[in-house]
């Protein structure tokens, strides 16, 4: 009846099998900041390092080739994976943070000037905020923010009247951190599109979870992160037009990225290479390789109707709690994402608390200040699932619940 | 660390003895915590002596870290604020008498942090006050 076998996929999960405390099991419910690793992303490094280490590109020896193509396999893969048009419209990157820089970096220093608007949400995360903060501060860039209404999602008709005033970029989350909210990327990018702006959306939160197809979104760039989907730290991705990235100036300068050097002169590289200044994380990229392999062979589509049933099942729980208050959208229009509040309970102490039954969860702003401003509260205690969790831990979390409630009354 | 809502961090958190304002003040100053929003302000009045002779605390959190601020509060009543300068991470914990992993500490801290940026008339309250 459930749409993964977790139990087996729990095997692959070594980190799953560890006790906490003495005689207490992991109950690991922040996978939103950052999932745990399969054996297989686990296996990619160690393998990389005991029988292939070598710097890629231009090593003329059998370490670098099986390095190299690796390297640029994993490139394939995690094109693939979003099903890009081709594998150099993927640049890896450190993260969806860096991702989001380089763009504001390279293509809007290139592109913008004062007085140009740039269309955000209230519920972006830091992360896709202060790039054009530091943009908006430095080059006088304006900023608008599409609200966030009472049931959590974003006001549509706002955004139409936003778009009258002909931005230039609109730059969104697809899938809140947060609220869980699902937003209709496919529908703001197309509305952006016919205001003649292009578009950013921030995958950290989608691509590891929904099937993500940048060509029937028609997204223009594409932001994620490794370490949400089951891949290392200090990897992730840009996505982005062939025809935006062709024309968009280098971003850090250095080796890997140059065609040609001279004294005062140098050629930039082609795709990807353009973007990818200096040695990159290899093992690490190729163990995102590893990890969007095993999500592939999961099924994307398994993968969300399993967490659409956790979410379901959670929210039904926690919302039974007296003085707990969830927020965000219904389970059938989120991610499997439950921030909530415990009366008036500081999230701190039920986080910590929690921990003592093992129940990993996450507690504060996540990155997200000014959401929590709108919700007019300063922090939420955020319990959130992936592959590799099951009903019972939503249990263990709604224990945990009354065992802070008792503590506090 | 089951010592960690040890009765006497929830008594005072519930029910603090030091928790409001002192208008006029000799000093005052207030910080967050940005990990997690817990904002603390603290007043002092000082005798001729420079020493403490009332103080109060006042502002939002975690259990942790405005049990320490209603502890700290109440330990520096008396204190000169030669004293008080010498006051250090160890002088908190033995307050709460528990131990705390390197996030929580931050919020047992604050307080702590908050009076010596306000003794020393500092900007902000920053980390090396109290290591
Ligand atoms: C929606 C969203 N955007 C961006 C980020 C930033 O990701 P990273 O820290 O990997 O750069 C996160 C991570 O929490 C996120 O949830």
């Amino acid at each position: 009846m459930t749409a993964l076998d977790v139990k087996k996929i729990r095997a692959d999960f070594p980190i799953l099998d560890r006790q906490v405390h003495p005689g207490v099991p992991l109950v690991y419910l922040d996978s939103t900041a950052t999932s745990q690793k399969p054996l297989v992303v686990i296996e990619a490094l160690n393998s990389f390092y005991r029988t292939y280490n070598a710097n890629i590109h231009r090593g003329i020896h059998v370490l670098a080739e099986e390095a190299t193509a690796m390297y640029e396999d994993s490139r394939v893969k995690v094109a693939r994976f979003i099903n890009a048009p081709s594998a150099r419209q993927v640049i890896f990157t450190r993260n969806t943070t860096e991702s989001i820089n380089l763009v504001a970096y390279s293509w809007a220093r290139a592109n913008l000037k004062s007085g140009d608007l740039i269309i955000l949400t209230e519920m972006e995360h830091h992360s896709n905020l202060i790039p054009w903060h530091m943009l908006a501060f430095e080059g006088g860039v304006r900023l608008e923010f599409i609200p966030v209404n009472e049931t959590g999602s974003l006001d549509m008709q706002v955004y139409q009247e936003l778009l009258k005033q002909e931005p230039r970029l609109v730059a969104f989350t697809h899938m809140s951190n947060v609220l869980g909210t699902i937003n209709p990327a496919a529908e703001i990018i197309r509305r952006a599109h016919a205001a003649g702006a292009i578009t950013l959306l921030d995958g950290a939160q989608s691509v590891p979870h929904l099937s993500v197809d940048v060509q029937e979104l028609d997204a223009d760039f594409l932001v994620f992160s490794a370490h949400k989907m089951l891949g290392p730290t200090g990897i992730g991705a840009l996505y982005g037009k062939l025809e935006l990235l062709e024309n968009m100036p280098p971003f850090l300068g250095g080796g890997d990225m140059i065609k040609t050097v001279h004294l005062r002169s140098f050629l930039p590289n082609s795709l990807p290479h353009k973007f990818e200044a200096g040695t990159p994380a290899i093992s690490e990229a190729i163990g995102f390789g590893s990890a969007v392999e095993y999500l592939e062979g999961l099924g994307m589509t398994q993968v969300e109707a399993h967490e659409q049933e956790m979410i379901h099942y959670a929210l039904e729980r926690l919302e039974e709690i007296p003085g707990v208050r969830v927020y965000g959208p219904p389970a059938e229009h989120k991610g499997a994402v439950a921030a909530f509040t415990l009366e008036d309970i500081h999230p701190h102490d039920v986080a910590q608390i929690l921990d003592r039954y093992g129940v990993a969860v996450r507690a504060g702003h996540h990155c997200a200040q000014p959401l929590h401003e709108k919700l007019g509260i300063p922090a939420t205690t955020r319990a959130s699932f992936y592959i590799y969790n099951m009903p019972h831990e939503v249990d263990q979390l709604v224990a945990g619940i009354y065992q802070v409630k008792k503590m506090f009354s | 660390m089951e010592d960690l809502y040890r009765e006497v961090i929830i008594d005072h958190y519930k029910n603090p003895q030091y928790r409001g304002k002192l208008e006029p003040h000799d000093i005052s100053f207030e910080d967050d915590n940005p990990l997690c929003g817990d904002h603390i302000r603290i007043d002092l009045r000082i005798d001729k002596d420079s020493r403490v002779n009332e103080a109060r605390f006042d502002g939002h959190g975690c259990a942790i870290s405005q049990a320490s601020a209603d502890l700290l509060t109440e330990s520096i009543i008396g204190k000169s604020l030669e004293e008080i300068k010498t006051l250090n991470k160890q002088d908190i914990l033995d307050m709460l008498g528990i131990e705390l992993g390197p996030v929580r500490l931050k919020c047992a801290l604050l307080s702590l942090k908050v009076l010596k940026a306000g003794i020393y008339g500092l900007g902000e309250a920053s980390d090396d006050l109290v290591e």
